[in-house]
C-alpha cells in the first residue's frame, strides 16, 4: 500500500452558523484546508473529493452534497462522493480518501466533514443524532443518546467508584483547552467551585441524564473541517508548502447495534479493536502515543475509550485525570482541542476535525497554552452510534 | 393647570414594592455574578448597555433589546407603573439586565431578559431570580409570562412547565401582544425552585460595591467586531 500523508487542513468555527448553508461551511474549511496546502490557485491537483456528513438529508433537506461542495469550490470534473457512517462520517471519509489513495484511485485527495445542526430545534437535533438508534428495540421506546450516555455513566460509576467530581474534573480540564482554541464552540474555562464543589454548581450545571449533567455533555454544533491528502510517492507533493504528516493507521471496527445484545455494555468492543487494528498497521503500541483526540461526546466516553485504546487499565483512566496525566502538561494529554465537549460536536466534521488537531499539535502550530510538547505520535477516535462503529487514526511527524 | 399638574396626571398609580435583597452566583467560569436592584441612577449605563444590541437580529435580541429599551425608559419617565430592573453584574459589568412589573398586588407581569454575556446560562439564572423576587419577596401569587424568542420559550414554558393561560384571553393579557400568555404560580415555581434558582445572601460588603457603579459591556458576542474602547 502507498503511504498517505496529510498535506493541508482547514477548519471552521464550530458553533451556531445558521446563517450559512451546509455547503457554505463545507467549502470555507475545504478553501481553507487548499490555502494551508498552498494550492488555492492549483485545486486541479485534487482528483477526489470525499464527504463526511450524517444529516444533510434530514436536517439540510439537501442530497448530492459531495458534488455540490465541488461545483461551489470550481473543482469539477474532480470525483466526489459521500460517506455517511453516524458520528464516524468524518473518520469514515479521511478512511476512505486513505483508501482511495493508496489503492491508487488518486494521488490528492480532498475530505471534508461538515453539519448543519442549529438550524433546527434542541429536540429536532437530539431526534435526528437517535435515528441511529436501533428503530424497533431503541428509538421507539423513546431513547436517545444523552440517555445512553447518562446510563453507560450510571454504570461506570457503581462499577470503578468514578465519582461526579473527577467526572467535573474531565470538563474542567476539556474546557481549559477549550477556551484556547479559537474554533471552539463553547470558549469558556469552567472552575471545579462553581460546577461541582460550590453552593450555586447543582443549579449552574444541571443534570441532563442523570448522572451526567450539562458540563458532562458535548454542545450541539454546526461546523466543517477539511484535509487534503496526498500519496507519499506522487509527484504532486512538490507542490505542497508545508512539512507533510503521515496517517500511520487507520482502523475501524463494528459492534452490536442494539447495546443490550452486548454482553457487556461497558465493553466497547469497536472501539478497542479499531485501535489494535491502527496500532498493527502502524506499528506501533499505546505508549507510543504522545498525545490523543477521543470522542467524548458525553465526558464519561474521554475515560472508557481512553481505557479500550490501552492507555490505561479498566476503571483506572480516573486516577489519570486525578494525577493530571491527561492535561496540557501531563504525559499523555488528551483532547487538547477541548474535545466535544468544548470545541464542539458537528457529527460529520468531528471525525475530521479530530484529525486537523492531530495535525496542528503535530505541526506544532496550536495556540499557546494547548501545544503539546514534542509530540511525535497522535491518535483519534472517533465514535459513531454509541460505540457500535468506530474509526481511529494514528498519525506521525515522520 | 400647571406644568407639575400636569405631570402628575400623567404618571400611574404606584404600590410600594419591597427590595430585592442582592445575592451572588458562582457561574461556571468561576466569576461571581452579583444580581442586585436597578435605581433610577443606573438607567443611563442600562440603556447604554442595551442599545447596542438592537442591531443584532439574531436568536431575536434585536426586539428583545429594542423593547427593555422602551420599559426602561419608560420606568424612569415614570410612565409605567410598579416596574422594576434588576442587573447581574460581573466585577461591574452589567452581564445581564431583567425586567418586570406588578400588575397588582397579587399578579406580577414578566418583561424581558437580556443575556448580555452568553454561555454562562446568565439568562437562566436572572429569570429566575426575577421570578424569586415576584413570588418569595413581593409575595405574589402568580407571574404572566410570554416568549419572543425559541429561547424563551424553551427556557421558561418548557423547563417550568409553566400553564398555559390561552384560553382565558382577554382575561389573562399580557402587556407584550397578544402572544398566548404563560403563568408561573405559587405551586409550579415551588417544584422547580430547587432547580433554577440559586444565590447567596448576604453580599459581602467588597463583592457587594463591585456592583455600586455598573459598567457597560466592553464585548459583545452577539455583534462581531464590537469593542467599546481600545485595550
Amino acid at each position: 500500500m502507498r503511504t498517505v500523508q496529510i498535506v493541508g487542513i482547514g477548519h471552521t468555527m464550530f458553533g451556531n452558523l445558521s446563517e450559512y448553508d451546509l455547503v457554505d461551511i463545507m467549502s470555507f474549511a475545504s478553501l481553507n484546508a487548499l490555502e494551508d496546502a498552498g494550492i488555492l490557485d492549483k485545486r486541479d491537483l485534487v482528483e477526489q473529493v470525499i464527504v463526511g456528513n450524517m444529516g444533510a438529508g434530514m436536517l439540510s433537506h439537501q442530497s448530492g452534497i459531495a458534488s455540490s461542495l465541488v461545483s461551489r469550490i470550481k473543482m469539477e470534473p474532480a470525483m466526489a462522493e459521500l460517506v455517511e457512517n453516524g458520528p464516524a462520517s468524518g473518520a469514515s471519509a479521511v478512511k476512505m480518501g486513505y483508501a482511495v489513495i493508496a489503492g491508487g484511485l488518486a494521488d490528492v485527495v480532498l475530505v471534508t466533514g461538515g453539519e448543519l445542526m442549529r438550524d433546527v430545534t434542541g429536540w429536532e437535533a437530539t431526534d435526528f443524532v437517535a435515528s441511529l438508534l436501533h428503530p424497533e428495540a431503541e428509538y421507539r421506546y423513546g431513547l436517545s443518546l444523552p440517555a445512553f450516555g447518562g446510563m453507560f455513566t450510571r454504570m461506570y460509576m457503581e462499577r470503578y467508584g468514578l465519582t461526579e467530581k473527577e467526572l467535573a474534573m474531565v470538563a474542567v480540564k476539556d474546557h481549559e483547552n477549550g477556551n484556547k482554541n479559537p474554533f471552539a464552540h463553547v470558549k469558556l474555562s469552567c472552575t471545579m467551585e462553581a460546577i461541582n464543589e460550590g453552593p450555586h454548581a447543582s443549579v449552574v450545571n444541571p443534570f441532563i441524564a442523570e448522572p451526567l449533567r450539562l458540563y458532562g455533555m458535548c454542545p450541539v454544533s454546526d461546523g466543517a473541517a477539511s484535509l487534503i491528502l496526498c500519496a507519499a510517492d506522487s509527484s504532486k507533493m512538490k507542490y505542497f508548502k508545508k512539512e507533510p504528516v503521515t496517517i500511520a493507521g487507520i482502523g475501524s471496527a463494528t459492534d452490536t447495534h442494539c447495546v443490550h445484545n452486548r454482553k457487556d455494555p461497558l465493553i466497547l468492543d469497536a472501539v478497542r479493536i479499531s485501535a489494535e487494528r491502527s496500532y498493527k498497521m502502524a506499528g506501533l503500541k499505546p505508549d507510543d502515543i504522545s498525545f490523543a483526540e477521543l470522542h467524548d461526546a458525553f465526558i464519561i466516553l474521554e475515560l472508557a475509550i481512553s481505557e479500550e485504546v490501552g492507555f490505561f487499565k479498566r476503571g483506572k483512566a480516573r486516577e489519570a485525570v486525578v494525577k493530571g496525566i491527561t492535561n496540557i502538561n501531563g504525559s499523555l494529554p488528551i483532547n487538547p482541542s477541548g474535545g466535544l465537549k468544548s470545541k464542539g460536536h458537528p457529527l460529520g466534521a468531528t471525525g475530521v476535525s479530530q484529525i486537523f488537531e492531530l495535525v496542528k499539535q503535530l505541526r506544532g502550530e496550536a495556540e499557546k497554552g494547548r501545544q503539546v510538547k514534542n509530540p511525535k505520535t497522535g491518535m483519534a477516535v472517533n465514535f459513531g452510534g454509541f460505540g457500535n462503529n468506530v474509526v481511529t487514526t494514528i498519525c506521525t511527524k515522520e | 393647570m400647571g406644568k407639575e399638574e400636569l405631570e402628575k396626571k400623567l404618571r400611574p398609580p404606584l404600590l410600594e414594592l419591597k427590595d430585592y435583597p442582592a445575592k451572588y452566583i458562582t457561574v461556571a467560569s468561576g466569576d461571581k455574578m452579583v444580581v442586585r436592584q436597578c435605581t433610577h441612577k443606573d438607567v443611563s449605563v442600562l440603556l447604554g448597555a442595551i442599545i447596542p444590541l438592537i442591531g443584532a437580529t439574531k436568536d431575536f435580541y434585536d426586539i428583545v433589546a429594542a423593547r427593555m429599551y422602551a420599559e426602561i425608559l419608560g420606568w424612569y419617565r415614570y410612565r409605567v407603573a410598579n416596574e422594576y430592573v434588576l442587573a447581574g453584574t460581573i466585577d461591574g459589568e452589567i452581564v445581564g439586565i431583567v425586567n418586570g412589573r406588578l400588575v397588582d398586588k397579587d399578579i406580577g407581569m414578566s418583561y424581558h431578559t437580556l443575556a448580555v454575556r452568553r454561555g454562562l446560562r446568565i439568562g437562566a439564572h436572572l429569570f429566575a431570580a426575577k421570578m424569586e423576587y415576584h413570588l418569595e419577596y413581593l409575595k405574589q401569587s402568580e407571574v404572566w409570562i410570554v416568549a419572543e424568542s425559541p429561547i424563551g420559550f424553551r427556557r421558561w414554558m418548557i423547563e417550568y412547565s409553566l400553564e398555559n393561560r390561552g384560553d382565558k384571553f382577554p382575561k389573562v393579557y399580557h402587556e407584550l401582544g397578544g402572544v398566548p400568555t404563560y403563568a408561573l404560580t405559587k405551586k409550579l415555581y415551588d417544584k422547580v425552585k430547587d432547580q433554577k434558582v440559586t444565590g447567596t445572601r448576604p453580599v459581602d460588603s467588597k463583592l457587594l460595591s463591585t456592583a455600586d457603579t455598573l459598567k457597560l459591556p466592553e464585548e459583545y458576542v452577539q455583534i462581531p467586531g464590537f469593542r467599546r474602547s481600545k485595550k
